[in-house]
C-alpha cells in the first residue's frame, strides 16, 4: 500500500517564527477586545452618538 | 504578476513567489514585520500627533486621546508597510533600504500588501468608530497620499517628489487635532506648514549624501536631475522660509515668548547650518556639513514641537491651580 504525502513538512525555524506571529496577532486582537471594552465604558450610551 | 524580475538583485533574495504570494512557508518574524511599519518614522508621527491632541482647545478623554495616538500610529505604520511593498525593487539596490524585509526575502511582497491593507482599514475604522469621522478620513487621506501620491507617483517621477510628498508627513498635528476637536482651524494648519517646509532641507540633506544610491535605483531625486549646487541651494532657500513659518504660532499668537525665540533662534542655526552646506562645496566638508544639517534638522522639528507641548500643558496646569 502506498504511504501517504506528507505535504509540506516546516523547519524548526519556520515552526518558532509561525508561533511567534500567531501569539503577536493573538496579543494585538486582544488589545483591539480590551480597547473597545474600555471605550465603551468610557462613553457610555454615548458610544453611539459620534459627532462628525 | 511578480514584483520579481529574473536575474535582478532583489530576485536573487527574494522568496519563490506568485503574484507576491510565497510558494514556500514564511520564515518572517515578528520583528520583520514591525520593521514593514517603519518605527522610526512612526514615533515622529506619534509625537507630531500628540502635539495636535494636546494643543487643541476643549478636554479630551485620555482613553479617547490614547485611542486616536494608537489609530494613527497603525495608520502610520500601514503606509510604511504599503511603501515597503511597492518599492521592494527600489529598496533592493539602495544601500541604506537593502536591508528591508522584502529585499532580504524574509517576507514576500503579497504579505507585506496585506499587512499594509489591513492595519489601514483597520486603523481608520477604529479611529472613526471610537474617536470621530473627520479625523478617519484625514488619516485615510494622509494613507492614500503617502501611497499613491507620493509612493507610486511623484517618487519615480519628479524631482519635487518630497516636496509634495512631504505634505503626508505634515498631517498627523491635523489629525491629532482633528480627534480632539472634531474639526480643524488655523493653529493645526500652522503646524501642518512647519512640517512640510522642514520636510525638503531635512530629506535633501540626507539625499546629498546618497546621489549614487538614488542614481543607481533610477529615483528622481533633486540632487540627481538637477546636480549638488542647486541642491544646496533649494535647501538654503527653504532653510530662510522655514524661520518665519516656525515662528508663526507665536507670531499669531498661539504660542508664548519662549517658544518664539526658541523658534527664532532654532531657525536661525537651521539657515547657518544651510549657509555651511552650501558653501562648502564639495568633498568630505560637504559630507559632513549636510550630515549635521540633517541631524540638527530632526532636532530642529523635535524642539519646537516639544516646547508646543510644554506650552500648552504648563497653560493647562496652571489654569487647573489658579
Amino acid at each position: 500500500m502506498d504511504e501517504k504525502p506528507k505535504g509540506i513538512v516546516l523547519t524548526e525555524e519556520q515552526k518558532r517564527s509561525r508561533r511567534a506571529r500567531s501569539i503577536a496577532i493573538a496579543i494585538a486582537l486582544a488589545v483591539l477586545v480590551i480597547l473597545f471594552y474600555i471605550v465603551t465604558l468610557v462613553k457610555g450610551p454615548a458610544v453611539l452618538n459620534r459627532p462628525m | 504578476m511578480s514584483l520579481v524580475s529574473e536575474g535582478s538583485e532583489f530576485a536573487a533574495h527574494a522568496p519563490r513567489s506568485v503574484a507576491g504570494v510565497r510558494l514556500e512557508p514564511s520564515i518572517a518574524s515578528v520583528g520583520d514585520y514591525i520593521a514593514l511599519m517603519k518605527p522610526r518614522v512612526m514615533s515622529l508621527v506619534v509625537f507630531t500627533a500628540l502635539v495636535g491632541l494636546v494643543m487643541a482647545p476643549g478636554h479630551i478623554h485620555p482613553v479617547i486621546g490614547f485611542t486616536a495616538l494608537l489609530c494613527i500610529a497603525v495608520g502610520a505604520g500601514a503606509a510604511g508597510a504599503l511603501n515597503m511593498w511597492y518599492d521592494a525593487d527600489i529598496d533592493a539596490v539602495m544601500t541604506r533600504t537593502t536591508g528591508r524585509p522584502i529585499p532580504q526575502g524574509r517576507v514576500a511582497p503579497g504579505e507585506a500588501l496585506a499587512f499594509g491593507l489591513t492595519l489601514a482599514v483597520f486603523s481608520v475604522a477604529v479611529l472613526g468608530l471610537l474617536v470621530n469621522w473627520l479625523a478617519a478620513a484625514l488619516l485615510a487621506f494622509t494613507i492614500f497620499f503617502y501611497v499613491v501620491i507620493y509612493t507610486m507617483w511623484l517618487k519615480r517621477s519628479t524631482p519635487q517628489n518630497i516636496v509634495i510628498g512631504g505634505a503626508a508627513g505634515a498631517f498627523p498635528p491635523m489629525i491629532g487635532w482633528a480627534a480632539a476637536t472634531g474639526g480643524v482651524s488655523l493653529e493645526p494648519c500652522l503646524l501642518f506648514l512647519i512640517v512640510f517646509f522642514w520636510t525638503p532641507p531635512h530629506f535633501w540633506a540626507l539625499s546629498l549624501n546618497r546621489t549614487d544610491d538614488y542614481a543607481r535605483a533610477r529615483v528622481p531625486m533633486l540632487p540627481v536631475v538637477a546636480g549638488a549646487e542647486e541642491t544646496r541651494r533649494q535647501i538654503l532657500l527653504y532653510s530662510i522660509v522655514l524661520v518665519p513659518i516656525g515662528a508663526a504660532p507665536w507670531l499669531l499668537g498661539y504660542a508664548n515668548a519662549i517658544y518664539g525665540a526658541t523658534a527664532l533662534l532654532a531657525g536661525a542655526l537651521m539657515v547657518a547650518l544651510a549657509w555651511r552646506v552650501r558653501n562648502e562645496g564639495n568633498g568630505e566638508g560637504a559630507h559632513r556639513a549636510a550630515q549635521r544639517l540633517f541631524a540638527f534638522s530632526i532636532l530642529y522639528l523635535f524642539v519646537l514641537f516639544a516646547v508646543l507641548l510644554i506650552d500648552r500643558i504648563a497653560g493647562g496646569l496652571m489654569g487647573h491651580l489658579a
